[in-house]
């Protein structure tokens, strides 16, 4: 059996490097964290495991940044919302592949992950770690 | 506690507030501090007061960390203890909680809490990451969230739910911009119209430039003391019957409730309850309207109108000076300005004044009770005081 790796942030976005999106489930309450902490917070066990969270969900919000910070600057205007995964769990992050006129609450979007055809990645300040990206698309 | 004061505010100063090139943080501090001696005679500082709490949220913004004795040292106030509370933009509300405390502990009858900001000498890119930080950094900030974007997502999600539209937004400015031109001390003091707030540029939709507060340069004090010896100071205290905080999860990202801001909801309940007041009891009310749709989303968590009919209240002009409840007669964050580590004190100094008859031409007439509302973040911190006339 391989290694159960930590719960932890890191772990989450080396996952999300592997285009994969994975959630804690904990083994004594059944509660799903997203992003995966290193102890539930809802019964405070440590007895996790990792779960493949799915792709898809509802658009609960959004925002059109036309002011970015200084790292996201070159992509402004951008659209960001906060996702509804269909089995549990919630993210902030961009959503692309649409006209920001288009979206709507209550959209289905999916995960989607950087590829090699994918424009750069927004310049960071070098203190910020170089974890990779995820986003959201219409589905 | 039942309504009980918990303690007496005996006097209060204020920086004015607004753009103060080549002038220090401590600097706008002596400023307040010198404001509050002045108008209390009988109060002796060296003598007198015994401790200071003193909020602040970025020590970037002047590369100064060590905020308490920094500013106890500029104040004169050496050697009493000092201590730096930071709750990002709710940072003086907690001090002003952690000095009721104090003073409730017995261990001091008399003690100062207060609030500074430096921060329009850094450019506003600087100023908007220094700010972002009080948001999750690896799920908000990582992702490309600002304040503005965060506080958009939460006015599209009541817009979506509730019908909450721009122009009652935009209205908030409006009735803030107006409070604010008669406040000597505000930041700006300029009216504006309904089609200047709609037309301006888009920060983050469905927020545009006139639904962001200001960056601003400020500092506020007040001086608290038990209510039993209050009268040695001033003939005219104002207490404190009532103050809760609540703490929310730190991403916006990961809430069920988009609409609403929770922590603020519950610090208002716990400070209700221990005031032993209703909302309908409230005459004056500073409330936490650093982007327009927060305003409309406080009228809600405070009970001061249904879920979900903040909008219809501002647009009915129940908010205004003359109105149901006056709502941030200072000008608010929006207007009098939001120098983020001040704020929380600042809106405990206007409902001071309100109380004791001494807000000018924004007096509310009558004005017996009145409630500060602040929150840090995007709402991971909430803090409610309730303040009545002695």
């Amino acid at each position: 059996m391989a290694e159960t790796r930590p719960f932890t942030i890191d772990s989450f976005y080396k996952y999300v490097g592997e285009h994969k999106l994975m959630a804690a489930k904990c083994n004594k309450c059944g509660a799903i964290q997203l992003p995966p902490r290193p102890a539930c917070t809802k019964c405070m066990s440590k007895d996790q495991q990792w779960i493949p969270v799915n792709p898809k969900g509802k658009l609960l919000t959004y925002t059109i940044i036309h002011v970015a910070p200084k790292e996201f600057e070159s992509k402004a205007p951008y659209a960001l919302g906060i996702v509804k995964f269909d089995n549990d769990g919630q993210l902030l992050g961009m959503i692309r592949d649409i006209e920001p006129t288009k979206l709507q609450v209550g959209m289905t979007v999916a995960i989607d992950f950087e590829t090699t055809s994918t424009p750069a990645t927004p310049q960071t300040p070098a203190q910020w770690p170089a974890w990779p990206r995820y986003f959201f698309k219409p589905a | 506690m039942n309504g009980k004061p918990l303690v007496s505010i005996v006097t209060a100063g204020m920086s004015k507030f607004g753009r103060f090139d080549g002038v220090y943080a401590r600097e706008l501090f002596v400023e307040a501090v010198t404001d509050a001696y002045q108008k209390c005679p009988n109060l002796d500082p060296k003598r007198d007061i015994q401790a200071l709490f003193v909020g602040q949220m970025g020590e970037s913004f002047e590369h100064q960390g060590h905020t308490g004795p920094t500013m106890a040292d500029w104040a004169g106030l050496t050697p009493i203890p000092s201590i730096r509370t930071e709750a990002a933009c709710s940072s003086s509300a907690v001090a002003l909680r952690t000095g009721i405390f104090a003073v409730m502990s017995g261990l001091y009858d008399t003690v100062m809490v207060a609030g500074v900001e430096k921060m329009t000498h850094r450019k506003t890119s600087d100023v908007t990451e220094y700010l972002a930080m009080a948001c999750d950094y690896p799920f908000e900030q990582y992702q490309g969230a600002t304040f503005p974007g965060l506080f958009a997502m939460v006015g599209r999600a009541h817009m979506h739910k509730y019908g909450t539209t721009e122009k009652q937004m935009a209205l908030v400015a409006v009735k803030n911009h107006k409070h604010g031109a008669m406040n000597p001390k505000a930041h700006m003091q300029k009216e504006i119209c309904l089609e200047d707030a709609l037309s301006s540029r888009i920060v983050a939709y469905p927020l545009k430039l006139y639904d962001c507060s200001l960056i601003t340069d400020g500092a506020c004090c007040l001086i608290l003391t038990k209510p039993e010896t209050a009268k040695k100071y001033t003939d005219t205290p104002v207490n404190i019957i009532g103050t809760g905080q609540a703490s929310d999860t730190i991403g916006l990202y990961e809430r069920e409730n988009l609409t609403n801001l929770d922590a603020g909801r519950l610090a208002g309940n716990e400070a209700y309850k221990m005031a032993n007041v209703e909302p309908k009891d409230i005459d004056v009310a500073e409330v936490h309207d650093c982007f327009t749709i927060a305003e409309i989303v406080a009228y809600e968590d405070l009970g001061f109108c249904e879920k979900g009919k903040g909008g219809c209240l501002i647009e009915n002009g129940q908010t205004g000076i003359d109105g149901k409840v006056a709502v941030n007669t200072s000008g608010g964050l929006k207007a009098k300005g939001h120098p983020v580590g001040a704020t929380g004190a600042a809106q405990a100094y206007e409902v001071y004044l309100q109380l004791t008859q001494q807000a000018g031409k924004r007096q509310v007439k009558d004005a017996e009770i009145g409630l500060t509302h602040n929150i840090g973040g995007l709402g991971a911190t909430g803090v409610v005081n309730i303040l009545k006339r002695a």
